[in-house]
């Protein structure tokens, strides 16, 4: 099987400051990977270069794209890795204020990622929008309302049906769940893993949480001072850590 | 089906001065299809330590633990998922789900998992809950809030729903009465006709005896009986 994403020795570099190091993974498609660890060791600078946002200073992320096979998509050009963002990725990221067009509606932001792809039919594009506000457990009246209008939670169940409309094969997602309450929280992890079963959507988590990675990802990686320190299946790391760092954060959990 | 030799694994712990805790030894082990062996030992002597280490849970420092084919020692995520999936079942003393769930979904999801049609997997967790004696009105809530000896029954019924080739079970009769207890070890003996390979660690030495065509003293791999 030809992994999904093939990551090799990814570097990016703040200056001299290191942002992140020497990661290096595959990622196969129907995984969910998650990265933990405090802040400030790199996780986000480390999906913010996977998926585009930022230029690594040397690496590869290999994609296997639909049409070519596997590309990588650091050295693509503009425009094909943009197509790219709005087709087989998405990204959600931690405030759904910086994934969503706020002052359009909620049925437009969802639509709007389908106009990118070529839908044009106004009846089927709104039908679709409708379909996935549904899905996501928001009343279909609200469709024509402006997510300035939402709960937090709200907004970020949102941000999730914009980004898997198309539907994506990768998904990365920048601490889905930080500050939502427990109760949203909840409902949120229930539909992730309801739609990574039914799409067979490959995922890259990045988080603090170690109870959300637990519930969400088959596997994890754990980072400090932008280093991958630990890898494996989550519940191999959470219950049997062998580095310091990652007994150190196991340890640290607050039993409630 | 589950073979294991020499096997060893301790724990080191980095933030208690890097303490070495040496916790198994030459753990050697093989089950053939239909077979069903007793873990035994007094507490702390390693049971739950070893099944862990075939489940993937614990990484064995040394040795191969290879189930189904797929050396669990050295395995990469995906075939672990993937043997947990389709070969491997385990049923731990404690039930962990997302809050929320619907306890009928709960149940469901080791079939979903494997791609059988949501209507079918429904009805056979439903047929499960049934024989466990879970009221019908509970199917529709989360079991997170129901009683000790309820969410085990949901555990167990949760790990026969998808006819595994090889199953762990840790304590699955512990705290059930003695109804409960008969159709548990029901369940086990169904299994091991159609060929699964069990190990199991029983504190019920009547339940031990029943199923049980074996047994390992697990204390003969602890690092001090080697020394």
């Amino acid at each position: 099987m030809t992994p999904l994403l093939q990551v090799k020795n990814i570097k990016k570099l703040y200056g001299a400051r290191i942002g992140c190091t020497d990661v290096t993974f595959d990622l196969y498609p129907g995984e969910v990977m998650g990265i933990v660890g405090e802040s400030g060791s790199g996780k986000s600078t480390l999906l913010n270069s996977l998926a585009g946002h930022l230029a690594p200073d040397c690496g590869e992320v290999i994609f296997d794209t639909r049409a070519n096979g596997p590309v990588d998509t650091v050295t693509m050009s503009e425009p094909e890795r943009r197509m790219l963002a709005r087709t087989d990725w998405a990204f959600v990221h931690q405030h759904a204020r910086d994934g969503l067009r706020m002052s359009v509606s909620a049925g437009g932001n969802i639509g709007e990622r389908l106009m990118a792809v070529g839908d044009r039919h106004y009846g089927s594009i709104r039908e679709r929008a409708a379909d996935w506000l549904g899905r996501v457990e928001i009343s279909e009246n609200r469709i024509d309302d402006r997510p300035s209008a939402f709960s937090g939670g709200m907004q970020q169940r949102l941000q999730i049906a914009r980004n898997l409309v198309t539907g994506p094969r990768l998904v990365f997602m920048d601490e889905p769940t930080g500050g939502l309450d427990v109760s949203v929280q909840a409902r949120l992890l229930d539909l992730l893993r309801g739609l990574v079963r039914e799409m067979g959507l490959s995922a890259i988590i990045v988080t603090h949480d170690l109870a959300v990675v637990r519930l969400l990802a088959d596997r994890l990686m754990v980072m400090k001072d932008g280093r991958v320190v630990e890898t494996g299946l989550t519940d191999q790391v959470l219950d049997d850590p062998q580095h310091s760092y990652t007994q150190l954060l196991v340890s640290s959990v607050l039993q409630v | 089906m589950i073979e294991l030799n020499n096997v060893s694994k301790s724990f080191i712990l980095h933030n208690q001065g890097g303490a070495v805790i040496p916790v198994m030894q030459n753990a050697t082990l093989c089950l053939k299809p239909g077979e069903c062996v007793g873990l035994t030992g007094v507490s702390g002597a390693g049971k739950s330590t070893l099944m862990r280490v075939i489940y993937g849970n614990y990484l064995a420092a040394s040795g191969s633990v290879v189930v189904g084919g797929v050396d669990v020692a050295k395995a990469e995520p995906r075939e672990i998922l993937a043997l947990r999936r389709e070969t491997l079942g385990y049923v731990s003393q404690f039930l962990r789900v997302v809050p929320r769930v619907p306890t009928l979904d709960v149940v469901a999801e080791p079939l979903l998992a494997v791609g059988t049609p949501v209507g079918q997997a429904r009805d056979k967790a439903a047929s499960l809950l049934a024989q466990l004696n879970i009221q019908e009105r509970l199917w529709g809530l989360s079991p997170t809030t129901f009683s000790g000896g309820e969410q085990q029954r949901v555990n167990i019924a949760r790990g026969f729903a998808y006819d595994y080739p090889a199953m762990l079970l840790d304590e699955p009769t512990a705290s059930l009465d003695a109804q409960n207890r008969a159709t548990v070890l029901g369940l086990i003996e169904t299994a091991k006709a159609r060929g699964a390979a069990i190990i199991g660690i029983f504190h019920d030495e009547s339940a031990r005896a029943q199923v049980c065509d074996r047994f390992v003293d697990v204390s003969a791999f602890s690092p001090k009986a080697a020394a």
